[in-house]
């Protein structure tokens, strides 16, 4: 569904990512993992649109993204729950997710999509008059995903919903997600929980210093030694 | 009962003038309104947090061509006027597009306005030939001379003056009141909080602060075209630069940018605050109003950040004094 083809991109002279490939299919799950700094935030921001690329291409199912401005990527079906999760702090939390249905052909749909997140998220229903600054980080995690679900999008991108949170809330953020697959949406998700997020997805990637270091499924990486070593301390 | 409230208070203003009202009263109230419609303008923009401190620029962009067509080739202000708001809403594109496309926000933004007003002011004056340069210029009386002159827009009695700033002020607030009730608002108060996540949920940032500035620059276009039509007398430094700048955000931040009346109630307490000062001091103490805004500025940020009209709206609205409803409260 979403294909990158040797994508560059960088912020101004500095070059963040080298010359990426990576495949998403409908209705998989796909991790990026790797180090801080390896650029695995700057190639979510390229894939929705906030950041232009240098050379390659990026396609959605089979339509090419290049050159649409920021706001257009979710109408293609593009939804991303960004890096800190990004709520406008001042706005309750049915603001919020009232602004993730912005876009007109999800403004149509705004009430059941709203019970739907809500029967999803039953935390989110509780405080929904509340403002989303004041939510404790997992809320505002919940609360970023169902913004981004507002849309229905066709391909979620989540930038590590599990940073900042407690061992066992992190537990809980990734149950989310597994809900969320469950529905039938297609995950590309960042994460430094490797192991965890390797029991979760169907693929995943590894970022190195912006180039692709290892790709493979979930399996095989949870049984790659390079990894096992380098980054899961096993 | 409180839905025919706002009617009775129309009807109400519509008769003023036709009360034995004294003429320096009339005046007064011709000038609140005429400041309510620029300031109500001004926070249409200042409330979704583009504060600009150029407003100047747009009135006289606005007010001192009409005046001029007037005078060198009879166009009566009619048409002068859809002129001169036009012009204010392309100098909006031009200082606009460009600071949003490159997302110059916040003090940066305000700092280019700033620049705006007195480019505006310096260009009047450098255009003395034609403008009067700091002297000033009036339009030319209608010939022949006439007491009621819908042509030329000119009038020997204020209550025609007061009927249109009526109307212009009304539809000033039918315009906040569009705006409130639209989806731009939505999408200006995400784009007030976090851009790139507005522009994540799908809103095209760099038209909708466009477009909320162009509404305000055409609503200072008008209320300037107004105020020089009412006075008969053009002047660079109360129709342009950063004195009567100031003067705007002054009384839309005392009065309450983020409720419908807040800016004319500031502009109400300003023109008052403003003549009465002249009436004890004279001109012995020039100055001094600016001093006091001043001051009074830096009180009101502190202590009641939502102006003087917002802290009221909110009180009524909660008295129980829940503070963070409150806030919630006072922006509706
Ligand atoms: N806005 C920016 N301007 C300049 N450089 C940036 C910017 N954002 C990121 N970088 C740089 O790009 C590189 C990749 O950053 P990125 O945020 O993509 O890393 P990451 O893999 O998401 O790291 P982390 O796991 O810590 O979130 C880093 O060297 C970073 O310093
Ligand atoms: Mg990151």
């Amino acid at each position: 569904m979403l294909t990158l083809r040797d994508v560059s991109a960088g912020y101004g002279s500095f070059q963040a990512l080298f010359e990426i490939s990576l495949e998403v299919s409908a209705g998989e799950a796909v991790a990026v993992i790797g180090p801080n700094g390896a650029g695995k935030t700057t190639l979510l921001r390229v894939i929705s649109g906030q950041l232009p690329i240098l050379s390659g291409s990026i396609t959605l199912q089979g339509r090419s993204l290049l050159g649409l401005p920021a706001h257009r990527f979710i109408e293609e079906g593009i939804a991303h729950c960004p890096e800190n999760r990004r709520l406008f702090p001042r706005m309750t939390v049915e603001d919020n997710l009232r602004m993730g249905a912005f876009i007109p052909t999800a403004r149509r749909h705004f009430a059941e999509r709203l019970d739907w997140v809500y029967a999803l998220f039953p935390r989110l229903r509780e405080r929904r008059g509340q403002l989303a600054g004041t939510l404790s980080g997992g809320e505002q995690q919940m609360c970023a995903l169902g913004r981004a679900l507002m849309s229905h999008p066709k391909l979620l991108l989540l930038d590590e919903p599990s940073a900042g949170l407690a061992p066992v809330l992190v537990m809980q953020v990734f149950d989310l997600v597994r809900r969320i697959r469950a529905e039938g949406f297609t995950v590309l998700i960042v994460e430094q929980n490797i192991q965890q997020a390797l029991e979760l997805v169907d693929r995943a990637y590894l970022l190195e210093v912006g180039k692709v270091k290892l790709s493979g499924t979930a399996g095989e990486l949870k049984n790659n030694q390079f990894l096992r070593q380098a980054y899961m301390g096993l | 009962m409180k839905r025919w409230l706002p009617y009775g208070c129309i009807a109400l203003l519509a008769v003023v003038p036709f009360a034995p009202v004294p003429l320096y009263y009339l005046h007064l109230a011709i000038l609140i309104l005429i400041m309510g419609l620029i300031c109500t303008g001004w926070s249409l923009m200042g409330k979704f947090g583009l504060v600009s401190l150029g407003h100047g620029g747009f009135m006289g962009i606005a007010v001192y061509p009409m005046a001029l067509l007037w005078n060198h080739y009879g166009l009566t202000p009619w048409l002068g006027a859809p002129i001169g708001v036009g012009l204010a809403v392309l100098l909006g594109v031009l200082i606009g597009y460009p600071a949003f496309r490159f997302r110059v926000v916040g003090h940066y933004f305000a700092l280019i306005t700033l620049a705006l007003g007195e480019v505006v002011r310096l260009s009047i004056i450098a255009a003395r030939e034609l403008t009067g340069g700091s002297l000033g210029m009036t339009p030319l009386r209608v010939q022949p001379i006439t007491d009621v002159s819908w042509y030329a827009v000119q009038f020997t009695d204020k209550r025609y003056f007061y009927v249109i700033a009526l109307v212009a002020w009304l539809g000033g607030l039918w315009a906040w009141r569009l705006v409130n009730r639209s989806m731009a608002r939505s999408a200006l108060e995400a784009i007030s909080e976090d851009e790139v996540a507005a522009a994540s949920v799908g809103i095209h940032v760099t038209s909708q602060k466009l477009r909320i500035t162009l509404l305000s620059a055409a609503m200072t276009g008008l209320g300037a075209i107004m105020l020089g039509q009412y006075n008969q007398y053009l002047n660079p430094n109360s129709l342009s630069g950063i004195s009567i700048s100031l003067e705007i955000v002054f009384a839309s931040i005392v009065g309450g940018m983020y409720t419908m009346l807040g800016p004319t109630i500031g502009a109400l307490i300003t023109i008052v605050f403003r003549e009465s000062l002249r009436a004890y001091f004279g001109a012995t103490l020039t100055g001094m109003a600016e001093t006091i805004y001043g001051l009074l500025l830096i009180l009101f940020i502190i202590f009641m950040p939502r102006g003087l009209w917002g802290f009221v709206v909110a009180r009524f609205a909660h008295p129980t004094g829940d503070t963070s409803r409150l806030e919630v409260a006072a922006t509706r």
